[in-house]
Protein backbone atom coordinates (compact mmCIF):
# COMPACT_ATOMS: atom_id res chain seq x y z
CA UNK A 1 0.00 0.00 0.00
CA UNK A 2 2.79 2.30 1.05
CA UNK A 3 4.55 1.94 -2.87
CA UNK A 4 0.66 3.62 -3.85
CA UNK A 5 0.76 6.33 -1.30
CA UNK A 6 -0.34 10.07 -3.17
CA UNK A 7 3.10 12.35 -2.73
CA UNK A 8 1.16 15.44 -1.54
CA UNK A 9 3.88 17.64 -1.60
CA UNK A 10 5.28 16.80 -5.22
CA UNK A 11 3.81 18.82 -7.27
CA UNK A 12 3.91 17.42 -10.83
CA UNK A 13 2.06 14.44 -9.28
CA UNK A 14 -1.34 16.57 -9.86
CA UNK A 15 -3.21 17.75 -12.64
CA UNK A 16 -3.13 21.56 -13.92
CA UNK A 17 -5.82 23.76 -12.48
CA UNK A 18 -8.73 23.41 -15.01
CA UNK A 19 -9.83 27.45 -14.70
CA UNK A 20 -5.68 28.35 -14.18
CA UNK A 21 -6.32 29.41 -10.88
CA UNK A 22 -5.95 28.56 -6.78
CA UNK A 23 -8.88 27.02 -5.41
CA UNK A 24 -9.55 29.26 -2.81
CA UNK A 25 -9.92 31.82 -5.57
CA UNK A 26 -12.64 29.44 -7.60
CA UNK A 27 -14.65 28.77 -3.75
CA UNK A 28 -15.19 32.47 -3.45
CA UNK A 29 -16.32 32.62 -6.97
CA UNK A 30 -18.79 29.57 -6.26
CA UNK A 31 -19.97 31.25 -3.41
CA UNK A 32 -20.52 34.50 -5.33
CA UNK A 33 -22.35 33.21 -7.99
CA UNK A 34 -24.85 31.19 -5.12
CA UNK A 35 -25.09 34.30 -3.32
CA UNK A 36 -25.66 36.31 -6.58
CA UNK A 37 -29.05 34.06 -6.87
CA UNK A 38 -29.97 35.18 -3.90
CA UNK A 39 -30.18 38.62 -4.56
CA UNK A 40 -31.32 38.05 -7.85
CA UNK A 41 -34.34 36.45 -6.38
CA UNK A 42 -34.94 39.34 -4.49
CA UNK A 43 -34.41 42.16 -7.09
CA UNK A 44 -36.96 39.59 -9.13
CA UNK A 45 -39.24 40.30 -5.93
CA UNK A 46 -39.15 43.81 -6.53
CA UNK A 47 -39.43 44.15 -9.80
CA UNK A 48 -42.41 41.69 -9.32
CA UNK A 49 -44.38 43.83 -7.38
CA UNK A 50 -43.28 47.10 -9.24
CA UNK A 51 -44.66 45.37 -12.25
CA UNK A 52 -47.75 44.08 -10.59
CA UNK A 53 -48.49 47.28 -8.39
CA UNK A 54 -50.30 49.68 -10.31
CA UNK A 55 -50.05 52.17 -7.34
CA UNK A 56 -46.24 51.76 -6.68
CA UNK A 57 -44.88 54.37 -4.63
CA UNK A 58 -42.55 57.20 -5.35
CA UNK A 59 -41.82 58.11 -2.11
CA UNK A 60 -38.10 59.13 -2.26
CA UNK A 61 -37.27 62.64 -2.35
CA UNK A 62 -33.97 64.84 -3.36
CA UNK A 63 -32.77 64.09 0.35
CA UNK A 64 -33.03 60.12 0.07
CA UNK A 65 -31.61 60.56 -3.66
CA UNK A 66 -28.30 62.83 -2.30
CA UNK A 67 -27.91 60.14 0.03
CA UNK A 68 -27.87 57.25 -2.12
CA UNK A 69 -25.84 58.29 -4.61
CA UNK A 70 -23.26 59.30 -1.45
CA UNK A 71 -23.66 56.28 -0.51
CA UNK A 72 -22.85 54.55 -4.05
CA UNK A 73 -19.56 56.96 -4.20
CA UNK A 74 -18.33 55.84 -1.27
CA UNK A 75 -19.11 51.96 -2.86
CA UNK A 76 -17.39 53.07 -5.92
CA UNK A 77 -14.49 54.36 -3.76
CA UNK A 78 -13.69 51.31 -1.76
CA UNK A 79 -13.47 48.91 -4.72
CA UNK A 80 -10.68 51.24 -5.97
CA UNK A 81 -9.21 51.23 -2.66
CA UNK A 82 -9.71 47.31 -2.16
CA UNK A 83 -8.25 47.09 -5.90
CA UNK A 84 -5.64 48.90 -4.43
CA UNK A 85 -4.56 46.87 -1.77
CA UNK A 86 -4.56 43.82 -3.88
CA UNK A 87 -2.14 45.23 -6.07
CA UNK A 88 0.32 46.43 -2.82
CA UNK A 89 -0.20 42.81 -2.32
CA UNK A 90 1.09 41.02 -5.07
CA UNK A 91 3.83 43.51 -4.63
CA UNK A 92 4.59 42.55 -1.26
CA UNK A 93 3.97 45.97 0.21
CA UNK A 94 2.08 44.63 3.41
CA UNK A 95 2.10 48.20 4.82
CA UNK A 96 0.60 49.53 2.03
CA UNK A 97 -2.09 46.66 1.97
CA UNK A 98 -3.13 47.79 5.73
CA UNK A 99 -3.44 51.13 4.48
CA UNK A 100 -5.58 50.11 1.66
CA UNK A 101 -7.67 47.92 3.49
CA UNK A 102 -8.19 50.34 6.31
CA UNK A 103 -9.82 52.99 3.35
CA UNK A 104 -12.16 50.13 2.22
CA UNK A 105 -13.23 49.54 5.84
CA UNK A 106 -13.84 53.20 6.31
CA UNK A 107 -15.76 53.78 3.07
CA UNK A 108 -17.78 50.37 4.05
CA UNK A 109 -18.34 52.36 7.29
CA UNK A 110 -19.24 55.09 5.79
CA UNK A 111 -21.83 53.62 3.82
CA UNK A 112 -23.40 51.56 7.00
CA UNK A 113 -23.71 54.42 8.94
CA UNK A 114 -25.48 56.54 6.04
CA UNK A 115 -27.39 53.51 5.16
CA UNK A 116 -28.57 52.96 8.92
CA UNK A 117 -29.32 57.06 9.35
CA UNK A 118 -31.44 56.78 6.14
CA UNK A 119 -34.01 53.59 7.70
CA UNK A 120 -34.22 55.37 10.51
CA UNK A 121 -35.19 58.39 9.34
CA UNK A 122 -37.62 56.51 7.09
CA UNK A 123 -39.44 54.34 9.92
CA UNK A 124 -39.43 57.29 12.39
CA UNK A 125 -41.66 59.45 9.57
CA UNK A 126 -43.90 55.93 8.79
CA UNK A 127 -42.40 53.96 6.42
CA UNK A 128 -41.96 51.12 8.20
CA UNK A 129 -42.79 47.39 8.92
CA UNK A 130 -45.13 45.90 11.94
CA UNK A 131 -41.68 44.13 13.35
CA UNK A 132 -40.58 46.95 13.93
CA UNK A 133 -41.43 49.17 17.24
CA UNK A 134 -42.94 52.54 16.51
CA UNK A 135 -40.47 55.47 17.75
CA UNK A 136 -42.14 57.16 20.56
CA UNK A 137 -43.07 60.79 19.96
CA UNK A 138 -41.79 60.75 15.94
CA UNK A 139 -44.16 63.27 13.95
CA UNK A 140 -45.51 60.36 11.28
CA UNK A 141 -45.27 61.64 7.65
CA UNK A 142 -49.09 61.26 5.92
CA UNK A 143 -47.29 59.78 2.87
CA UNK A 144 -45.14 57.52 4.06
CA UNK A 145 -47.83 56.16 6.42
CA UNK A 146 -50.54 55.56 3.81
CA UNK A 147 -47.57 54.18 1.47
CA UNK A 148 -47.84 51.27 4.25
CA UNK A 149 -51.06 50.49 4.28
CA UNK A 150 -51.39 50.74 0.55
CA UNK A 151 -48.73 49.40 -0.51
CA UNK A 152 -47.44 47.36 2.24
CA UNK A 153 -44.91 45.32 -0.52
CA UNK A 154 -42.96 48.43 -1.02
CA UNK A 155 -41.50 48.30 2.44
CA UNK A 156 -41.40 44.80 2.69
CA UNK A 157 -39.36 44.47 -0.43
CA UNK A 158 -37.24 48.04 0.43
CA UNK A 159 -36.10 47.06 3.91
CA UNK A 160 -35.21 43.08 3.26
CA UNK A 161 -33.13 43.77 0.10
CA UNK A 162 -31.28 47.01 1.22
CA UNK A 163 -31.44 45.50 5.18
CA UNK A 164 -29.51 41.93 3.18
CA UNK A 165 -27.22 44.23 1.29
CA UNK A 166 -26.46 46.02 4.55
CA UNK A 167 -25.54 43.20 6.03
CA UNK A 168 -23.21 41.63 3.73
CA UNK A 169 -21.29 44.87 3.84
CA UNK A 170 -21.08 44.82 7.47
CA UNK A 171 -19.30 41.48 7.44
CA UNK A 172 -17.39 42.60 4.24
CA UNK A 173 -15.81 45.23 6.85
CA UNK A 174 -15.34 42.37 9.56
CA UNK A 175 -13.59 40.08 7.07
CA UNK A 176 -11.69 42.54 5.37
CA UNK A 177 -10.62 43.95 9.07
CA UNK A 178 -9.89 40.23 10.32
CA UNK A 179 -7.70 39.74 7.20
CA UNK A 180 -6.28 43.01 7.90
CA UNK A 181 -5.12 42.99 11.67
CA UNK A 182 -6.30 38.98 12.24
CA UNK A 183 -6.42 38.65 16.54
CA UNK A 184 -5.91 42.16 16.86
CA UNK A 185 -9.47 43.08 15.48
CA UNK A 186 -11.59 40.81 17.57
CA UNK A 187 -11.35 43.57 20.83
CA UNK A 188 -12.21 46.34 18.10
CA UNK A 189 -15.02 44.53 16.57
CA UNK A 190 -16.29 43.87 20.43
CA UNK A 191 -15.72 47.67 20.70
CA UNK A 192 -17.72 48.46 17.52
CA UNK A 193 -20.42 46.45 18.70
CA UNK A 194 -20.59 47.92 22.13
CA UNK A 195 -20.78 50.97 20.47
CA UNK A 196 -23.31 50.37 18.20
CA UNK A 197 -25.13 48.52 20.59
CA UNK A 198 -25.45 51.27 23.56
CA UNK A 199 -25.77 53.97 21.03
CA UNK A 200 -29.02 53.24 18.89
CA UNK A 201 -32.03 53.39 21.25
CA UNK A 202 -34.02 50.51 21.95
CA UNK A 203 -36.60 50.93 19.66
CA UNK A 204 -34.43 51.07 16.56
CA UNK A 205 -33.65 47.57 14.05
CA UNK A 206 -29.57 48.64 14.66
CA UNK A 207 -29.75 48.19 18.80
CA UNK A 208 -30.70 44.05 17.90
CA UNK A 209 -29.29 44.15 14.57
CA UNK A 210 -25.88 45.21 16.28
CA UNK A 211 -25.60 41.75 17.83
CA UNK A 212 -24.31 40.79 14.40
CA UNK A 213 -21.23 42.00 15.29
CA UNK A 214 -21.28 40.30 18.83
CA UNK A 215 -22.04 37.15 16.54
CA UNK A 216 -19.05 37.70 14.19
CA UNK A 217 -16.60 38.11 16.71
CA UNK A 218 -17.09 35.20 18.07
CA UNK A 219 -17.23 33.50 14.56
CA UNK A 220 -13.78 35.47 13.95
CA UNK A 221 -12.31 34.19 17.09
CA UNK A 222 -13.12 30.38 16.34
CA UNK A 223 -11.54 30.77 13.10
CA UNK A 224 -8.28 32.82 14.09
CA UNK A 225 -8.04 30.27 16.81
CA UNK A 226 -8.42 26.75 14.94
CA UNK A 227 -6.46 28.39 12.12
CA UNK A 228 -3.98 31.24 12.89
CA UNK A 229 -1.86 32.29 9.78
CA UNK A 230 -0.14 35.55 8.12
CA UNK A 231 -2.47 36.26 4.93
CA UNK A 232 -1.42 36.33 1.68
CA UNK A 233 -1.96 38.08 -1.50
CA UNK A 234 -3.67 35.23 -2.70
CA UNK A 235 -5.94 36.01 0.83
CA UNK A 236 -6.03 40.06 -0.07
CA UNK A 237 -7.62 39.00 -3.51
CA UNK A 238 -10.20 36.56 -2.86
CA UNK A 239 -11.26 39.00 -0.04
CA UNK A 240 -11.68 41.66 -2.61
CA UNK A 241 -13.70 39.32 -4.60
CA UNK A 242 -16.02 39.74 -1.97
CA UNK A 243 -15.86 43.61 -1.55
CA UNK A 244 -16.74 44.09 -5.12
CA UNK A 245 -19.57 41.50 -5.16
CA UNK A 246 -20.95 43.40 -2.16
CA UNK A 247 -20.27 46.89 -4.73
CA UNK A 248 -21.61 44.89 -7.97
CA UNK A 249 -24.83 43.97 -6.07
CA UNK A 250 -25.97 47.71 -4.78
CA UNK A 251 -25.39 48.89 -8.55
CA UNK A 252 -28.35 47.17 -8.95
CA UNK A 253 -30.28 48.01 -5.74
CA UNK A 254 -29.73 51.64 -6.53
CA UNK A 255 -31.64 52.34 -9.85
CA UNK A 256 -34.25 50.09 -9.33
CA UNK A 257 -35.09 50.76 -5.57
CA UNK A 258 -34.20 54.72 -5.50
CA UNK A 259 -33.85 56.14 -8.86
CA UNK A 260 -37.19 54.40 -10.05
CA UNK A 261 -39.03 55.41 -7.12
CA UNK A 262 -37.54 58.77 -7.27
CA UNK A 263 -40.40 62.22 -6.15
CA UNK A 264 -40.36 64.12 -9.46
CA UNK A 265 -41.67 67.65 -7.88
CA UNK B 1 -1.63 25.81 0.63
CA UNK B 2 0.18 22.87 -0.72
CA UNK B 3 3.23 23.01 -3.58
CA UNK B 4 0.63 23.59 -6.83
CA UNK B 5 -2.00 25.99 -5.09
CA UNK B 6 1.09 28.13 -3.93
CA UNK B 7 2.35 28.06 -7.77
CA UNK B 8 -0.64 28.97 -9.47
CA UNK B 9 -1.05 31.58 -6.51
CA UNK B 10 2.39 33.45 -7.85
CA UNK B 11 1.09 33.09 -11.69
CA UNK B 12 -1.92 34.86 -11.03
CA UNK B 13 0.37 37.43 -8.69
CA UNK B 14 2.59 37.92 -11.78
CA UNK B 15 -0.35 38.67 -13.90
CA UNK B 16 -1.79 40.97 -11.66
CA UNK B 17 1.91 42.81 -11.44
CA UNK B 18 2.05 43.57 -15.24
CA UNK B 19 -1.28 45.51 -14.90
CA UNK B 20 -0.86 49.30 -14.62
CA UNK B 21 -2.83 51.75 -11.38
CA UNK B 22 -4.29 54.07 -14.42
CA UNK B 23 -6.40 51.68 -15.46
CA UNK B 24 -8.58 51.33 -11.94
CA UNK B 25 -8.22 55.47 -11.62
CA UNK B 26 -10.19 55.13 -15.01
CA UNK B 27 -12.40 52.36 -14.45
CA UNK B 28 -13.19 54.09 -11.49
CA UNK B 29 -14.08 57.48 -12.71
CA UNK B 30 -16.49 56.17 -15.96
CA UNK B 31 -18.34 54.14 -12.85
CA UNK B 32 -19.11 57.84 -11.17
CA UNK B 33 -19.78 59.63 -14.62
CA UNK B 34 -22.25 56.31 -15.41
CA UNK B 35 -23.97 57.18 -11.79
CA UNK B 36 -24.29 60.59 -12.26
CA UNK B 37 -25.87 59.93 -15.87
CA UNK B 38 -27.65 57.75 -13.68
CA UNK B 39 -29.34 60.31 -11.18
CA UNK B 40 -29.68 62.72 -13.49
CA UNK B 41 -31.94 60.50 -15.79
CA UNK B 42 -34.21 59.40 -12.27
CA UNK B 43 -35.13 63.30 -12.69
CA UNK B 44 -36.67 62.98 -16.08
CA UNK B 45 -40.28 62.43 -16.14
CA UNK B 46 -39.86 58.91 -18.32
CA UNK B 47 -42.08 56.21 -18.86
CA UNK B 48 -41.40 54.03 -16.06
CA UNK B 49 -40.55 51.19 -18.88
CA UNK B 50 -38.18 52.98 -20.98
CA UNK B 51 -36.56 54.45 -18.18
CA UNK B 52 -36.41 51.14 -16.06
CA UNK B 53 -34.84 49.50 -20.16
CA UNK B 54 -32.15 52.54 -19.89
CA UNK B 55 -30.66 52.47 -16.17
CA UNK B 56 -30.76 48.74 -16.61
CA UNK B 57 -28.67 49.11 -19.52
CA UNK B 58 -26.56 51.48 -17.33
CA UNK B 59 -26.18 49.07 -14.53
CA UNK B 60 -25.08 46.29 -16.75
CA UNK B 61 -22.15 48.59 -17.83
CA UNK B 62 -21.29 49.07 -14.70
CA UNK B 63 -21.56 45.15 -13.74
CA UNK B 64 -19.36 44.71 -16.19
CA UNK B 65 -16.62 46.91 -15.48
CA UNK B 66 -16.48 45.83 -12.15
CA UNK B 67 -17.02 42.10 -12.61
CA UNK B 68 -14.26 42.73 -15.57
CA UNK B 69 -11.37 45.19 -14.48
CA UNK B 70 -11.72 45.13 -10.60
CA UNK B 71 -12.41 41.42 -10.07
CA UNK B 72 -9.75 40.34 -12.52
CA UNK B 73 -12.29 38.58 -14.99
CA UNK B 74 -11.12 40.06 -18.03
CA UNK B 75 -7.81 38.50 -17.58
CA UNK B 76 -9.18 35.25 -16.47
CA UNK B 77 -8.85 32.21 -18.51
CA UNK B 78 -11.25 32.08 -21.39
CA UNK B 79 -12.74 29.20 -19.35
CA UNK B 80 -13.56 30.41 -16.32
CA UNK B 81 -15.06 33.56 -17.93
CA UNK B 82 -17.40 31.22 -20.11
CA UNK B 83 -18.49 28.81 -17.30
CA UNK B 84 -19.47 30.99 -14.58
CA UNK B 85 -20.83 34.06 -16.63
CA UNK B 86 -22.97 31.97 -18.70
CA UNK B 87 -24.00 29.55 -15.82
CA UNK B 88 -24.81 33.19 -13.86
CA UNK B 89 -26.49 34.70 -16.77
CA UNK B 90 -28.43 31.39 -17.41
CA UNK B 91 -29.58 31.32 -13.98
CA UNK B 92 -30.82 34.72 -13.37
CA UNK B 93 -32.31 34.80 -17.25
CA UNK B 94 -34.59 31.56 -15.36
CA UNK B 95 -36.20 34.13 -12.95
CA UNK B 96 -37.77 35.76 -15.92
CA UNK B 97 -40.32 33.05 -15.84
CA UNK B 98 -42.02 34.91 -13.27
CA UNK B 99 -43.15 37.91 -14.90
CA UNK B 100 -45.84 36.97 -17.54
CA UNK B 101 -47.64 36.68 -14.06
CA UNK B 102 -46.80 39.81 -12.74
CA UNK B 103 -48.08 41.45 -16.16
CA UNK B 104 -51.36 39.56 -15.89
CA UNK B 105 -51.57 40.72 -12.35
CA UNK B 106 -51.40 44.19 -13.73
CA UNK B 107 -53.69 43.51 -17.00
CA UNK B 108 -56.49 41.67 -14.92
CA UNK B 109 -56.33 41.81 -11.31
CA UNK B 110 -56.13 39.18 -9.08
CA UNK B 111 -57.99 36.69 -9.33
Amino acid sequence: MADVAVQQSVAAAYEPSLFGTYSKKIGMWLFLLSDSLTFGALLYAYSYGRISTPNWPTPFHSSSIINATIMTAFLLTSSLTMVLAVRAAVFGNMRAVQGWLFATMACGIGFVVLHGREWSHLIAEGLTLPVFPSVPGAEANKEFVDVSKTVPQFAATFFGLTGMHMLHVTLGVVYLGVVALRKKFIPILLGLWLLAWLATPSYSPFHYGAHVLLLSAIVCSVILWLKPKVYDSSDIEVAGLYWHFVDLVWMFIFPLVYLMSTRIV
Amino acid sequence: MDAVQVAIAERVAEQHRHHGKGQFFWVWGVLLVITAIEVYLGYQNMEPVRMLSILMGLSLIKAALIIGYFMHMKFELSRMKWITMCSLVFCLAMMCVFFPDAFRILHLGVR
